[in-house]
């Protein structure tokens, strides 16, 4: 049998992994995969302590599908917000879009 | 072993190997193989068999004789085509994305073999009785849409790349009335796995009898989904040439014309399966072989429909076919799934439970027919606002 | 110890791919290699046998989200030439950031905290159903504000990327 930290190591790696993509990458849709890496990451740890603790009750994964469902309202509205962006200012890197830098 | 019972097989069989001396996993093992084999050998044998009748079919429509050279009736036809493909030099373009070129072909073959997983055959025979098996079934498919944007995508052609975009477009746009027809299926029979869902259909419960509008209904996503007329926008030829696909040739290619009919047989036996009983037929309980037989039957009839409706129907711009699917199947869906829900709830006894189903579905597709008509009329599909890019 | 082998398989093909969407250069690579990780995802869930989830996370994931996100990139295409690199210019502390983090996480998870040793008890046979009526039972008000906050996200997304109309 698996033991439970296995999983929560890999979650912490997916996690770490997506973090830095999210600080470090120019474009905005890259990120946006990035946020999306750390979004799972806490889904795998919603399912393992469900699956370890409290294989009884669904609230693990009923969580888990709400997690799912507000990821996913988030990168349509995320990539609506970089389409727009690349339509009025034709870049989609993060750092030329700095109309409020003055 | 009893021939006529199929369920008799595997047992039979792991008493057999069992005697050899092997271990449980062994044999096990060797009969999943079995298994599996066999039935991806049944698909691509029967692929044979469906282009030769399409090819056949369309050609008697257009008043044409098809196929009569290679064999019997020109049954040979597509055997011959196969080795010419075969054989033909493999090229691949050379701005080509070389990984996501090779690989695109063999996940559109791959996402439409692990549908088939699921498909009852008979009674009490299907690779695994999944019981999340209608989500599962949606989720594979999604697959196949990876795979044609990949195509389009890194042939690197703008041909192929708008194909690309139009796949999108249509597959994802058509599978929400999809789904939401499986999902009046699964509400009216309480069960996501396909076994009972055939099993809910006893006595000749068939539901195309109970929901024919929620049978129109994947009829036509199911034209849309398949790419076939009037929805082949993604390879119209007088258009984009022949979209995602243009730059493949050789194998490659045989492996999309394989996808290609390899969904209309899944879309079709799917049909069969929700809407016309499955392998359910007269005495196919007492006799399982028969189920075969039946599943066939039903699943020829289906892709019959949809050959008819290849040959004879001029194709959708492609605003029209976007407006079609959002602006009449979606809503009409959602009233469909929300009508069988309430009618679920109230409790009924069967008989005025399947009829009240069946004249709600009667006056839904009134109801749609009668709108679409007036729109018709009054040409509201015609763009009326210019659009700046 | 089958279960061990095939975990670690998993989850190693799992951060890998993980890896190669942050590090890859090419956009839509980026986005293929976060299909293959949505995939190894979903393979930990059926290890877990939660195998709803991993049904779902393949339909919303790999059939919508990553759809999306390449229709996205094909859309944008303008900036898929290499010009600029595809990192920052702070990309080397927040690898080092990263760094300290995994290793504050790993520290926390494997040393300082004592997890319960429980061995995984059996999943209920109804799991499904179970997880059926607790969303429309128990749950049923995040499940309405995660439907509203859908359809809020549906109408956002039109208006946000809807072209002007003379």
């Amino acid at each position: 049998m698996i033991p439970l930290s296995w999983y929560l190591i890999v979650a912490a790696l997916l996690f770490v992994i997506g973090f830095y993509g999210a600080l470090s990458r120019r474009n905005a849709i890259a990120i946006l995969m990035s946020i999306e890496l750390m979004l799972n990451a806490v889904n795998i740890n919603f399912l393992a302590f469900w699956r370890y603790l409290t294989p009884e009750d669904m609230a693990g994964q009923v969580f888990a599908i709400i997690a799912i469902t507000v990821a996913a309202a988030e990168a349509a509205v995320g990539l609506a917000l970089v389409i727009a962006i690349y339509r009025s200012r034709d870049t989609v890197s993060v750092d030329e879009v700095d109309l409020l830098k003055g | 072993m009893n021939l006529l019972d199929p369920q008799t097989i595997a047992p039979w069989f792991i008493k057999v190997v069992g005697s050899l001396g092997l271990s449980a996993f062994w044999t096990q093992l060797i009969w999943d193989v079995i298994g599996s084999v066999s039935l991806v050998l049944f698909a691509i044998v029967s692929i044979l068999f469906i282009v030769w009748l399409e090819r056949k079919f369309a050609a008697r429509v257009q008043d044409r004789l098809g196929p009569n050279r290679v064999g019997p009736y020109g049954l040979l036809q597509t055997i011959a085509d196969t080795i010419k493909l075969l054989t033909k030099e493999d090229i691949t373009p050379a701005t080509a994305d070389r990984v996501s070129y090779n690989i695109a072909p063999i996940l559109a073959v791959f996402s439409v073999f692990m549908v088939m997983v699921v498909i009852p055959f008979a009674k009490g025979v299907s690779g695994a009785d999944l019981n999340v098996g209608v989500l599962y079934i949606t989720a594979v498919s999604s697959l196949g849409i990876m795979a044609a944007l990949m195509a389009g995508w890194s042939s690197d052609n703008k041909y192929a790349l708008i194909g690309g975009f139009r796949v999108v477009a249509q597959l994802l746009s058509y599978e929400v009335p999809m789904v939401m027809a499986m999902v009046s299926v699964v509400l009216v029979s309480g069960s996501m796995s396909l076994q009972k869902i055939v099993g809910a259909q006893a006595g000749g419960r068939w539901f195309f009898w109970v929901m024919p509008a929620v049978f129109l209904l994947y009829l036509t996503t199911a034209l849309a989904e398949n790419e076939r007329t009037p929805f082949d926008l993604l390879e119209a030829d007088s258009e984009i040439v022949a979209g995602y696909h243009i730059e493949y040739g050789g194998i490659k290619f045989a492996w999309f014309f394989l996808t290609f009919f390899l969904n209309t047989l899944f879309l079709a036996s799917f049909a069969a399966t929700f809407f016309l009983g499955g392998w359910r037929g007269p005495f196919a309980e007492q006799v399982p072989i028969l189920g075969f037989v039946y599943y066939f039957l039903k699943t020829t009839l289906v892709i019959f429909f949809m050959m008819w409706v290849r040959a004879t129907w001029p194709r959708l711009r492609i605003d029209q076919m976007m407006s079609f699917a959002w602006k009449v199947l979606v809503p009409t869906s959602l009233v469909l799934v929300m009508i069988t829900a309430i009618i679920l709830k109230l409790g009924l006894s069967p008989f005025w439970e399947t009829g009240l189903l069946l004249i709600s579905n009667l006056a839904v597709i009134l109801v749609v027919l009668g709108f679409l008509g007036r729109a018709l009329r009054l040409g509201i599909e015609r763009p009326k606002r210019r659009v700046v890019a | 110890m089958v279960m061990r082998v095939v975990f670690v398989v998993v989850s190693l093909f799992t951060l890998v791919m993980a890896f190669m969407v942050v590090s890859h250069p090419t956009l839509f690579s980026s986005a293929l290699y976060l299909v293959a990780t949505f995939l190894g995802v979903a393979g930990l869930y059926v290890l877990l046998e939660a195998d709803f989830l991993a049904v779902v996370q393949v339909m919303i994931y790999v059939g919508a989200v990553s759809i999306l996100i390449i229709f996205a990139i094909m859309l944008s295409r303008g900036m898929m030439g290499k010009r600029t690199s595809s990192h920052n210019r702070q990309a080397k502390w927040v690898a080092l950031a990263s760094l300290l983090l995994a290793i504050l996480l790993l520290y926390f998870i494997t040393v300082l905290m004592r997890w319960p040793a429980v061995q995984a008890g059996p999943v209920p046979a109804g799991a499904i159903q179970m997880l059926g009526q607790d969303l429309v039972g128990r749950y049923v008000v995040p499940f309405e504000v995660a439907s509203v906050l859908l359809l809020v996200a549906l109408v956002g997304a039109i208006v946000l990327a809807r072209e002007r109309e003379i």
